[in-house]
């Protein structure tokens, strides 16, 4: 436990002495980095020794802050959280020593790594934390520490448009949270956790408003439907290892949140289940939907999160309906599913941020139909992309299907029980658009991005980038990878964590463990099957063409032997039928001209797939703000008369208010 | 672990480029024409394995790795295909979602190598071959998630259960009793399936495979630039999915689960090539649809199966 305070200090002391070296740049750089790896890697050992023995720690000081204490806990569900939040970052940290040293001339290094160390430190203090003070102290220092680094290029207009937008965006998330850490504690007057029960709770009403607080609350960080409107705004902004920690495992913590609230509020009821599965619904086919119609390699990618996290409801979703349902295998699976995916997620989004980071780097534009044929010219980057994409698509033999096999048979486990089979076919049918939609959206990104010819001189330009940005890449792909044939051991890993959902049922938890071995273990066989055969048949063809002529020609177009760059399919006319198929929901605007005449002269199409819940739900109600505050922007006249005015007229109401 | 279920993938690798032959001499025997040979498949395939090949240079390691990874993919899966009662060599609760995602991964690849080509047409084929088959995915999910959902009837003596959410517990419980008394659910998620299978394997009224125009090609354009072993490999690849999408559909519709591995497989084989039959039938009488059609026809499979889904939640 200690060892994770010191972890801390590090990652604060470190950033803390950037900050004071910000005027060499190099050296603030090597503090940064420095201190973040050195601060994750000692964070990391306490983390993993938990989840291997089970045991948990606690430090418990005195703090002089009304409600508040320095209260910290180390168990599994925390140590579960801190490992990709640490692990991510330290890679992300590593990333960014040669990506940010670009900007050295322009910017202040120092207070980047201040920033990024802080945002480190507190997201590991957000899990740690067991008071309800401390939480939201730690909570908020997260939020400014990510909205300063999202703000780093703040330059550019859009770069503050967004840093607004997760600013206001972040703090209405934040003052639910207030009101659900008042409420939990009305009963016991403390805010230490472990004094907050459902039994400060009177019936079953406020554990409930409880728990709607919290799906909104967290859900605003987390990123669901429809409170996700900041987050492709924020992450496509924000320099690219800083996306990688925000989309990978910030929103984590609102996840976490979550988790760490059903804890308090004991057994849960149905609808809180039948709640998230909806959630996690929308957001899963909204996510994946929006995400098709991006033009921007990295607000595509965000998008994606929202997907992901959807993903995440749908299995937390099944596992909460599970636990009010008493059916512990659905509740054991879906849990440990969506947990899994929690981790599986902030590998290959990381790597998917990093390797979209590398093309931004090498072309300086994230215009995906500006781009083409980089695999030829980055092909490390290009293979590492490949993986993510593979990964997030919930493709054997990588990670991202093993988490989704879990949600999988924890609903095929639902469907057997009347009471859940509308739940199951939820999450069945859901998963099924969301992967195939996915892979939709993921092979439009690679293969525009990285294949075919350069549609731009900058992407004909790019080389490849350094070992220092192609190296964190290599090491996330290798977990995708590692993930996955690891599934059975992840799985006994979970089990502690599990034991803090659903409390100490030893029996049940073992049972539904048992349930997925077998399963699990045939799915590393045959993955490791599929590449065997995939080695033997590569072999195969090598022994074949052995000897034989192989030519290289031009590409068959229809005859045309000179086919050029631009008469290449595009990332929009790639995802054009499906996203005219759900215009519904998507509602893309159109502008352009049309050519006219037998020899046109110009023509033009540009695409638009706003937000539209920013458009439809959030700029109305803001706008309606706006419209009464202006309003009242007449009782401000900017006269001293007026104002004595005002406070006589205050007091001689409060006076007749006494006199009543 | 005994003889017959490591023979239904090898009657798998042995059989499966028979299934594409039938479909042709059916179709000639509709048009009145004698058609190719039944072996002509074979001969293809020994022909294209022994030439050279030709690559566009716009292309990478992904092109020349899609073949590679649709077969490996398409093979691996025969490892928990179940042949009506007979049981596959591995067998697992939720091998049916491995099943259709190992299908989703020789899509992936597919579709890459086509976008690595830099051709419009083969964008064109693979931003369709996208569209269709999210929507396939989800009607083949939901249609055996029906599947699963039924099966509570003992079984005859001799057909092994399997877990209740694998293929072999699926298939193994569809017996003629099933058929009996889940009439409705089975038959919808059989429609359901039917067109799963003629979507997937770019048959009529999908997709043409015969067309001589790249523009409304969907799978046929995005494999134009793949030559010699690959284009074999291709072929072969494809024969064997709709072999696997055909079993599925053929253990199914035949419900006949006696015990006797080796009998009821056998007949599932029958089942296979009258399905072969079958869609050599639907494709002489009936004409492609137009592509913006083609989403409504797949959307109309996927009610389908949602419907199969309500209904085995009633019964």
């Amino acid at each position: 436990m200690h060892l994770i305070l010191v972890a801390v200090v590090v990652l604060l002391c470190s950033g803390l002495f950037a900050l004071l070296w910000g005027g060499k740049p190099s050296r603030a750089n090597f503090l940064g980095v420095g201190g973040a790896l050195l601060g994750c890697l000692i964070g990391i050992v306490p983390a993993a020794m938990i989840l291997w023995t089970g045991q948990t720690e606690a430090i418990h000081w005195a703090w002089p802050v009304p409600y508040g204490s320095f209260f910290l806990y180390l168990d599994a569900l925390s140590a579960f959280f801190l490992l990709p939040i640490l692990g991510l970052s330290a890679v992300a940290a590593l990333y960014g020593s040669r990506y940010l040293f670009s900007y050295r001339d322009r910017k202040n290094l120092g207070a980047a790594w201040f920033f990024f160390n802080l945002l480190v430190a507190s997201m590991a203090l957000v899990v740690l934390a067991r008071n309800g003070v401390l939480f939201l102290l730690c909570w908020e220092a997260m939020s400014l520490a990510s909205f300063f680094l999202v703000t780093f290029e703040n330059e550019r207009e859009g770069v503050r448009q967004a840093g607004w937008t997760y600013l206001v965006a972040t703090h209405l998330g934040t003052a639910f949270l207030f009101i659900l850490f008042i409420l939990l504690s009305r009963g016991t007057g403390s805010m230490d956790f472990d004094g907050l029960t459902r039994a400060s709770l009177p019936g079953t009403t406020a554990a409930s408003l409880a728990f709607a607080l919290a799906v909104i609350g967290f859900g605003t960080k987390a990123g669901f439907v429809p409170f996700h409107v900041w987050l492709p705004e924020a992450h496509p902004a924000a320099p690219s290892h800083v996306s990688a920690v925000m989309s990978g495992v910030m929103i984590k913590t609102g996840i976490y949140g979550l988790l760490r609230t059903l804890t308090f509020l004991g057994p849960p009821e149905p609808w809180w289940g039948w709640l998230l599965i909806g959630l996690g619904l929308v957001s899963g086919v909204m996510g994946v939907l929006f995400a098709l119609a991006q033009h921007d390699l990295k607000r595509l990618l965000a998008y994606h999160s929202v997907e992901n996290i959807g993903i995440i409801g749908l299995g937390l979703g099944l596992g909460v309906l599970g636990m009010a349902l008493d059916q512990p295998v659905m509740a054991v699976l879906g849990l440990g599913g969506g947990l899994l995916h929690v981790l599986n997620h902030a590998m290959f989004k990381g790597l998917l941020f990093l390797g979209a980071g590398a093309v931004l780097h090498a072309s300086h534009t994230r215009e995906i139909d500006r781009l083409g044929g980089l695999i030829k010219r980055m092909p490390w980057t290009a293979a590492m992309f490949l993986a993510g994409s593979v990964a997030i698509c919930g493709l054997p033999p990588l990670n991202g299907f093993v988490s989704e096999f879990l949600i999988y048979v924890a609903a095929f486990k639902g469907l057997w029980s009347s009471s859940t089979t509308l739940a199951a076919v939820a999450a069945i049918g859901g998963l099924g658009v969301i992967g195939g939609l996915a892979v939709a959206c993921f092979t439009k990104a690679f293969g525009v991005v990285f294949q075919g010819e350069p549609r731009s001189a900058q992407a004909a330009q790019a080389r490849e980038v350094d070992w220092g940005l192609r190296i964190p890449m290599i090491l996330l792909a290798s977990a995708c990878l590692a993930i996955a044939f690891l599934a059975p051991q992840m799985i006994q890993l979970l089990r502690p964590v599990l034991e803090v959902m659903t409390g100490p049922s030893g029996e049940g938890l073992q049972n539904a463990i048992s349930v997925v071995m077998y399963p699990l273990r045939s799915v590393v066989l045959l993955s490791a099957l599929f590449l065997l055969v995939l080695a033997l048949l590569a072999w195969g063809r090598r022994r074949l063409l052995a000897g034989r002529p192989v030519v290289e020609g031009v590409t068959w177009d229809c005859g045309y032997a000179r086919p050029g760059a631009r008469m290449q399919y595009s990332a929009s006319s790639f995802a054009q039928p499906l996203t005219r198929m759900f215009n519904v929901i998507l509602r893309i605007r159109r502008q352009g001209q049309e050519p006219h005449g037998f020899f046109p002269q110009r023509a033009s199409l540009r695409t638009h797939g706003d937000d539209v819940f920013r458009d439809g739900f959030y700029a109305p109600i803001f706008q309606g703000i706006e419209w009464f505050m202006l309003r009242a922007h007449n009782l401000q006249q900017g006269r001293v008369q007026i104002y004595l005015l005002y406070v006589a007229v205050t007091v001689l109401v409060l006076l007749l208010w006494n006199l009543r | 672990m005994n003889p017959t279920s490591f023979s239904l993938p090898l009657a798998a690798v042995v059989l499966a480029p028979l299934v594409p032959a039938v479909i042709n001499r059916t179709k000639a025997w509709f048009a009145g024409r004698q058609g190719q040979p039944l072996l002509q498949g074979y001969y293809d395939l020994a022909k294209l394995m022994g030439k050279g090949a030709v690559y566009s240079r716009t292309t990478s390691w992904v092109f020349r790795a899609g073949p590679l990874v649709s077969l490996a993919c398409v093979l691996t899966a025969l490892a928990v295909l179940p042949l009506g009662g007979a049981r596959p060599p591995l067998s697992f609760a939720g091998d049916p979602v491995l099943l259709l995602y190992l299908l989703g991964v020789a899509r992936f690849f597919t579709i890459s190598a086509a976008m690595d080509t830099g051709s419009a047409f083969e964008g064109m084929g693979a931003s369709r071959e996208a569209q269709f088959s999210a929507l396939t995915e989800f009607t083949m999910l939901v249609s055996l998630a029906a599947l699963v959902k039924l099966g509570h009837l003992p079984l005859p003596a001799g057909v092994e259960a399997g877990s209740p959410y694998s293929l072999q517990g699926i298939y193994a419980s569809l017996t003629a009793t099933m058929w009996m008394r889940y009439g409705t659910v089975l038959l919808l998620a059989a429609t359901a399936l039917m067109v799963a299978v003629l979507c997937e394997n770019s048959r009529i009224p999908v997709d043409d495979p015969t067309t001589h125009l790249e523009l409304t090609m969907i799978h046929e354009v995005m494999v134009l630039d793949h030559s010699g072993p690959d284009l074999a490999m291709i072929f072969y690849g494809a024969a064997m999915k709709l072999w696997i999408l055909c079993a599925l559909l053929a253990g199914l519709l035949i419900p006949m689960r006696s015990g006797n591995a080796w009998l009821d497989a056998g007949a599932v084989i029958g089942g296979i090539f009258l399905l072969a039959v079958a869609i050599g039938v639907i494709e002489s009488c009936l004409a492609r649809l137009r592509l913006l059609r083609v989403p409504q026809f797949l959307t109309g499979a996927g009610v389908l199966a949602i419907v199969a889904l309500l209904l085995a939640f009633w019964v």
